[in-house]
């Protein structure tokens, strides 16, 4: 890639700020530029946080209708699927999966709310129930 | 607190090349982020279709995190010192009893967990790595690579940066250099890191890995017709994120690694270890096609198919270019 070849698109991902990347100058000799970013890479960041958004929008709307417990909002909430709360917990999927069973979810003991609350960093009010602004304005 | 030495942030391409090529040039042996890139091996590619990332395959353009730290000390004989913790509270300790001592240390850490980072840029990756240089009142000083200029972290953010759990759980590691060798032989080094790499893109043994890897990758990438077209696109933006995002510096560190050979080449005075850094700049620039074609394809609205022929055919060329450069890597006279 040439020096004047490196993207500039100020990318809304990178939020004002720039990455470094490799570029040859008009001697073909390497150095670091500093990009804005390509827009190539925003649609493919961007894509990864739709998906993100749509499943929380689709958890909120399962957690609305009662079918699910507000744990399984704020998993999706945080970015995180069962896998990745599983690791971040140290309880087996099974367990965790029963735990968005909003009849179980209410009998939760603290000591393992404080671990979700742990993971997802939050706190037990904000836990057990649904954020009041949704979706969220940033 | 004990006086710091000054500390001088750099911008870099990449968390952990960054962050060593700051830390040697610390401790006085001053080397370029595409030295230490180059110089640990780190080139790879790996596609490893039963570990998930998030629900997707892992596609990598580089060796697995602390491959750089450790492959640098193995290669240049430089020591590390290195500690994890099981607790998070001796970790946050020994950070400061380090920084007291004015240490400049090196950290693992979460993305997800850092403040500082754009909402959009903030994943579930625990392998990112940054210098920790001083602490004010509940503010850590932070040089983060990836940034252009220094931040600052509040500790309980950091802590639990430091100590998030599952796929490579950072542990609280914090690292610094304890042996820094006088003289490094780079005449006999480079060549041998060059052919070692080389060799391991072109003859690996398994077929998910190096060049063998990308044309199992174009493999998968067919086969998506079959499947969930939302799955599809999925996973075809997983790959360019792979390769933009995370592989950074442009091209999937292919770029990173051209501007190390042409280092290396003027270092050993060799015109054709130049010519392979031309080389491998082409191939990052088709790399970059690659993504632009993916990208292009997904972009379309519903009902247009997207050719997935043609995009396993774009990384088959790639492929077929990338092996001619470690071919011409093995074949030049290095020493």
């Amino acid at each position: 890639m040439k020096q004047k070849e490196v993207p500039q698109d100020n990318i809304s991902t990178y939020a004002n700020n720039k990455k470094a990347m490799y570029a040859t100058d008009s001697s073909g000799h390497y150095n670091v530029v500093a990009s804005s970013g390509w827009e190539i890479e925003e649609e493919a960041t961007m894509q990864a946080v739709h998906e993100l958004e749509r499943l929380a929008n689709e958890a909120h709307e399962e957690v609305t209708k009662g079918n699910k417990s507000p744990l399984y909002f704020h998993m999706y909430n945080c970015r995180m699927d069962l896998h990745v709360l599983a690791e971040s917990t140290g309880l087996f999927k099974w367990r965790i999966k029963r735990h968005f069973e909003p009849s179980v979810f209410m009998k939760l003991t603290p000591a393992l709310l404080k671990r979700y609350e742990n993971a997802l960093g939050l706190t037990s009010a904000e836990l057990s129930k649904l954020p009041q602004a949704w979706p969220e304005d940033e | 607190m004990n006086r710091h030495k000054t500390f001088n942030h750099k911008h870099f391409a990449h968390c952990e090349s960054g962050v060593m090529s700051l830390l040697m040039s610390h401790h006085g042996l001053p080397l370029s982020e595409a030295m230490v890139f180059g110089l640990s091996g780190a080139l790879l590619f790996a596609y490893i279709p039963f570990l998930k990332m998030g629900g997707m395959p892992l596609v990598s353009y580089r060796t697995r995190p602390k491959g750089i730290i450790k492959g640098l000390q193995k290669n240049l004989g430089i020591k590390m010192k290195m500690h994890t913790f099981s607790n998070p509270q001796k970790g946050m300790e020994t950070l400061d009893r380090l920084l007291e001592q004015g240490k400049f240390i090196g950290a693992q850490s979460s993305v997800f967990w850092l403040p500082y980072f754009p909402p959009e840029m903030r994943f579930h990756f625990n392998a990112h790595n940054l210098i920790i240089y001083g602490k004010k009142e509940d503010q850590y000083l932070i040089s983060d690579p990836v940034f252009e200029t220094s931040q600052s972290c509040p500790a309980k953010d950091l802590q639990k940066a430091r100590f998030v759990k599952g796929m490579m759980a950072p542990k609280g590691l914090l690292y610094y250099p304890s042996h820094i060798p006088e003289q490094i032989d780079y005449k006999s080094i480079i060549p041998t890191v060059i052919r070692k790499n080389a060799k391991a893109m072109l003859k690996t043994p398994v077929p998910i890995a190096g060049i063998r890897g990308i044309r199992a990758l174009g493999k998968s990438i067919a086969r998506l017709e079959k499947k969930d077209p939302r799955w599809a696109k999925l996973f075809l933006g997983h790959i360019v994120r792979m390769q933009e995002e995370i592989g950074t510096g442009g091209a999937g560190f292919r770029f990173i690694y051209a501007s190390f050979l042409q280092e290396a080449g003027s270092l050993l005075n060799n015109k054709e270890l130049q010519n392979c850094s031309e080389m491998m700049t082409a191939v990052g620039d088709q790399w970059r096609e690659f993504a632009l074609l993916i990208v292009t394809a997904i972009r379309r609205k519903k009902g247009a198919g997207i050719d997935f022929k043609a995009i396993q055919e774009k990384l088959n060329s790639v492929a077929d270019a990338e092996s001619e450069v470690y071919k011409e890597l093995l074949r030049i006279q290095l020493s």
